[in-house]
C-alpha cells in the first residue's frame, strides 16, 4: 500500500469572513451545525487512510488549536504519525525563506520523517467529501509530477473569482493555470505530489527567493513539469466570503446535497461536546432546518441552521438564519437573514432582519 | 503509589429479565435511555463528576456490548494511568471459579482489584438506575458521621415500598432495621442500591460471608443484616432528586417521557453536571419542510419528514413522510417507512418499520408495545395486547 501524508496549508488563506473571522482563522469557522471548516479537510484525509497530518497555521489559531486538540476526534492521536499543528517559528537567522515556503522549509522534518511516499496538500475553504486514495491512483497512473484536484462547476459565483482555473489537453494534462472568470474548471486548492519531488521544489523555490509554493513552485513551472488534473464529481462548496458561507449553508438544507456531504461510509468527524439531544417544546414549530444537539426550541424556526446548545425562546421566530453555538434568542424576538456568531444574546422582542443576499452578521458574544 | 480515598464498584452484571426482549442480547446497564445515553452513563458520569476516578465495573450477563461500550473509559474521562475504569468479569483461578453468585460475592471475588488501591472507602453502585448524584457529598456525610457503612435512601411511594430494601432509622439517621423487599414495609425509606463502606469493615464481612454456606452472598440480604446484627454504625443518607429504577418496559418508557416535561426533574442540559456518553459521529438532525415536531427529544443524525409528538428519538432515526410517532421511544438507527403510525411504543435499535404499519395503541390506558425483534418488522399491525 502506498502511504500518503497530509498537509493542511492555511498559510495563504485570508480571514475573509468579516465578523466570523475577527477572532479566528477561516479554518476554525463553524459550519453545518456542529462542524468547523477544517473538519472536512481532516476527515477526508483520515477517511482516505492518511495517518499523519500537518497543519500550517499563521494567524489567529487559538480557537483552531482548541478545536483540534491532539487530533483525537479524527483518531490522529497516534504514536506513529498523527496530528501536527505547526504555527510559525521564524527564529532561524539564516533562514531566507519567505511566504508559505517558510512553512514548508521550517517543517521539512515533517516531510522527511513521514513514512509516506506521497504528500496530499489541501486548504480548508473547499468543502467536499473526497477519497484521496482515488486521486493517488490517478496520480500514479498518469505518471504526473503533481496532480491537482478541480471541480467543474455548473454555475460561476463571485467566490470563484478568487480561485484558480485550469485548462487541459485531451489527456487531462494541465495546460494552463489562470484566473479567467469564464472558466468553470475550479482548482480546489488540493494536490498530490511525490515526497521527493516536493522536497526538490521547496529547495528550488527558496534558492530563487520565491514566497508562494503553489504559484512560484508549481504554476510557474507549468511548461516544464507534468501537472495532471483530477476531476472531483461530488458535492462542493468554496467558502471565501460571508455571501458564499451563507449560500452554501442554505444549500445544506437541500436533502441531496446534505446526504452527499455526510455519507455513512465516509463520515465527517468533529470534536464531541456531550450535549443532550435537542429538545422541542410542545409549542415549537420547526421546518426545513438543521438542528444540533443541546438546543432548546420553544419558538418557530424555518429554513435555518441551529448549532449546538442554541436556545430559541417562546414565540421567537427564526428564518433563513444561521445561529451558532450557545446563542440565546429571547422570547418574541424575530430574526431573518441573520448569522449570529457564538454566544450571542438577543433580548426579548428584538427584531433583526438582514437582506436575503446579504445577511446581517453579529460578531461573537454580542448582546442585542 | 498512595492509596485511593474511594473506589467505586459498579454492579453491571444484571440480566434485567423484566425488560423482556430489550435485554435479550445486552446487559441491562447497556439499555438505551434518553435519546443518546445508556443506563450505565448515569453512574459512570456521576463518578466522574463527583471526582471518583477509579471504578471497577463488574460484568457477567451478555457483556460484549457493555465491554465494547466502556472501552478504556475515555468517554467518561476515566482513561487514567492510576485508576480509571476496569471491567471485571468473573474468572477462573487455580482453586476453581465460576459465575458471580450474588452482589457481595462479586465484590469478594475482586478483593485483589480493591487491595491494589488500598482504598479507605468503597462505593457500591448498581448499573440500572437513572439519577444524578454527587457521591462526594455522600462520602462527606459517611465520613462525618463516622459510619462503618452508609446507605443512600430515597422516599418511595408506600405502595411500591415492597420492591425495595426498606429501612428504619432513629432520629439521627442511624439505621436500626433493614428489610430486603419486605411484604409489609415498616417505612418508605428505600435503599437506592448505593452503599459506601469503610473498606476494612467491608473486607472482613465479605470474607466471613463467603464462608457461610447458607448465605446468598447479597448485600441487602446478608451483608447489611450481618453488620446490623453486630451493632455496626450504619447511617442512612437521604437523597432528594430524580431517581428511577428502569427495570420494566413501563418504567423505562415513563422515565423517557419524564424528560419531555417542560422543566424535567432530571435536567440533561445542566453544564455543571453533564452526563457523558459515547458520542457517535452524526451530522446535525434534519427537520424537513413537511415535518412537524412537537414536544420531543431528538438526537443528531435523525431525518424527520413526518410527525413526531411527545417522543424520544435516538440518533440515526429516519421518520418518513406521512408517518406519526407519538408517545414513543425510538432507539438508534430505526428506519420508519411512510404512513406508519406508532403509539406508546418502544422500538429497539436498528428496527425497520415498513410502510403503512400501525404499531401500538393510542389509548392512554393501554400497555406499552415493545418492538425488539431483530431485523425488519413486516407486521402491518402490532400492539401490546395482541
Amino acid at each position: 500500500m502506498d502511504r500518503m501524508a497530509g498537509i493542511i496549508n492555511l498559510d495563504h488563506e485570508q480571514d475573509v469572513l468579516e465578523e466570523l473571522t475577527y477572532f479566528r482563522c477561516g479554518a476554525a469557522v463553524p459550519f453545518a451545525g456542529r462542524y468547523r471548516m477544517i473538519d472536512f479537510a481532516i476527515s477526508n484525509m483520515t477517511n482516505s487512510r492518511i495517518e499523519s497530518v500537518a497543519v500550517f497555521t499563521r494567524r489567529k489559531y487559538r480557537s483552531l488549536m482548541d478545536h483540534l486538540e491532539q487530533g483525537k476526534a479524527w483518531e490522529l492521536d497516534r504514536k506513529r504519525g498523527g496530528l501536527f499543528i505547526l504555527p510559525p517559528d521564524w527564529n532561524d537567522p539564516t533562514d531566507i525563506s519567505r511566504g508559505d515556503l517558510q512553512h514548508f522549509h521550517n517543517n521539512i522534518d515533517f516531510i522527511h520523517r513521514t513514512y509516506a511516499d506521497y504528500i496530499l496538500v489541501s486548504g480548508s475553504q473547499n468543502i467536499c467529501n473526497i477519497n484521496y486514495q482515488d486521486v493517488l491512483e490517478a496520480h500514479k497512473e498518469s505518471n504526473a509530477d503533481v496532480t491537482v484536484i478541480y471541480k467543474s462547476v455548473e454555475e460561476l459565483y463571485p467566490e470563484h473569482n478568487f480561485a484558480h482555473k485550469l485548462n487541459f489537453d485531451g489527456n487531462q494534462r494541465v495546460t494552463a493555470i489562470h484566473n479567467d472568470k469564464q472558466n468553470t474548471n475550479v482548482y480546489m486548492d488540493m494536490y498530490v505530489i511525490d515526497k521527493n519531488f516536493l522536497h526538490k521544489l521547496i529547495e528550488e523555490g527558496i534558492a530563487h527567493g520565491s514566497s508562494h509554493f503553489f504559484l512560484d513552485g508549481i504554476k510557474a513551472k507549468l511548461p516544464d513539469i507534468h501537472i495532471h488534473g483530477y476531476e472531483y464529481n461530488g458535492v462542493h462548496a468554496l467558502i471565501n466570503s460571508v455571501e458564499s458561507y451563507y449560500r452554501h449553508s442554505a444549500n445544506l438544507l437541500n436533502e441531496a446535497n446534505h446526504s452527499e456531504l455526510f455519507k455513512e461510509d465516509s463520515p465527517i468527524f468533529t470534536k464531541v461536546k456531550n450535549e443532550a439531544p435537542a429538545k422541542y417544546s410542545p409549542n415549537s414549530h420547526v421546518t426545513n432546518t438543521l438542528v444540533a444537539n443541546g438546543c432548546l426550541v420553544d419558538g418557530e424556526v424555518e429554513d435555518s441552521i441551529l448549532f449546538r446548545g442554541v436556545k430559541v425562546g417562546e414565540g421567537a421566530v427564526v428564518k433563513n438564519s444561521i445561529i451558532m453555538q450557545r446563542c440565546e434568542i429571547g422570547s418574541g424576538a424575530v430574526l431573518e437573514n441573520v448569522i449570529l456568531d457564538k454566544d450571542c444574546k438577543i433580548s426579548q422582542g428584538r427584531t433583526l432582519i438582514g437582506a436575503p443576499e446579504k445577511p446581517f452578521v453579529l460578531a461573537k458574544r454580542k448582546t442585542m | 503509589m498512595q492509596g485511593k480515598e474511594c473506589v467505586a464498584m459498579l454492579l453491571a452484571g444484571g440480566q434485567g429479565t423484566r425488560l423482556k426482549s430489550l435485554t435479550k442480547k445486552i446487559a441491562k446497564p447497556a439499555v438505551y435511555f434518553g435519546g443518546k445515553y445508556r443506563i450505565i452513563d448515569f453512574p459512570l458520569s456521576n463518578c466522574t463528576n463527583s471526582g471518583i476516578d477509579t471504578v471497577g465495573v463488574l460484568t457477567q450477563y451478555e457483556p460484549l456490548i457493555l465491554n465494547n461500550y466502556i472501552g478504556i473509559g475515555s468517554s467518561w474521562d476515566l482513561d487514567r494511568k492510576y485508576g480509571g475504569v476496569s471491567v471485571l468479569p468473573p474468572y477462573m483461578r487455580s482453586g476453581g471459579g465460576g459465575w458471580y453468585t450474588g452482589t457481595a460475592n462479586a465484590i469478594y471475588r475482586n478483593l485483589d482489584f480493591l487491595n491494589q488501591y488500598e482504598p479507605e472507602h468503597v462505593l457500591i453502585l448498581s448499573g440500572d438506575h437513572i439519577y444524578k448524584m454527587d457521591y462526594g457529598e455522600l462520602l462527606d456525610y459517611h465520613r462525618g458521621s463516622g459510619a462503618d457503612a452508609t446507605i443512600s435512601v430515597i422516599e418511595v411511594p408506600w405502595n411500591e415500598a415492597s420492591r425495595f430494601g426498606i429501612m428504619n432509622t432513629d432520629g439521627q439517621g442511624r439505621i436500626t432495621e433493614f428489610d430486603e423487599k419486605p411484604e409489609y414495609p415498616m417505612s418508605n425509606l428505600a435503599s437506592m442500591g448505593v452503599y459506601i463502606f469503610r473498606w476494612e469493615v467491608l473486607k472482613k464481612y465479605l470474607i466471613e460471608d463467603e464462608e457461610k454456606s447458607h448465605s446468598s452472598h447479597d448485600f441487602g440480604k446478608d451483608i447489611i443484616p450481618a453488620l446490623l446484627a453486630d451493632q455496626k454504625r450504619l447511617m442512612a443518607y437521604t437523597f432528594e432528586g430524580y431517581w428511577k429504577d428502569v427495570g420494566t418496559v413501563e418504567s423505562l418508557w415513563e422515565a423517557n417521557m419524564d424528560l419531555l416535561k417542560s422543566n424535567p426533574e432530571l435536567n440533561l442540559s445542566d453544564q455543571t453536571w453533564r452526563i457523558y456518553s459515547k458520542n457517535p459521529n452524526q451530522p446535525a438532525q434534519y427537520i424537513s419542510p413537511a415535518a412537524s415536531v412537537r414536544g420531543a427529544l431528538i438526537n443528531e443524525g435523525c431525518r424527520i419528514y413526518g410527525q413526531v409528538e411527545m417522543s424520544v428519538i435516538f440518533y440515526g432515526v429516519h421518520v418518513n413522510e406521512g408517518s406519526i410517532v407519538k408517545d414513543s421511544v425510538i432507539m438508534p438507527n430505526v428506519k420508519i417507512g411512510k404512513n406508519v403510525k406508532i403509539y406508546r411504543s418502544i422500538i429497539s435499535e436498528g428496527s425497520v418499520i415498513e410502510d403503512n404499519a400501525v404499531i401500538g395503541n393510542p389509548s392512554p390506558e393501554s400497555d406499552i408495545t415493545l418492538i425488539a425483534d431483530e431485523g425488519s418488522v413486516m407486521a402491518t399491525s402490532y400492539a401490546a395486547n395482541n
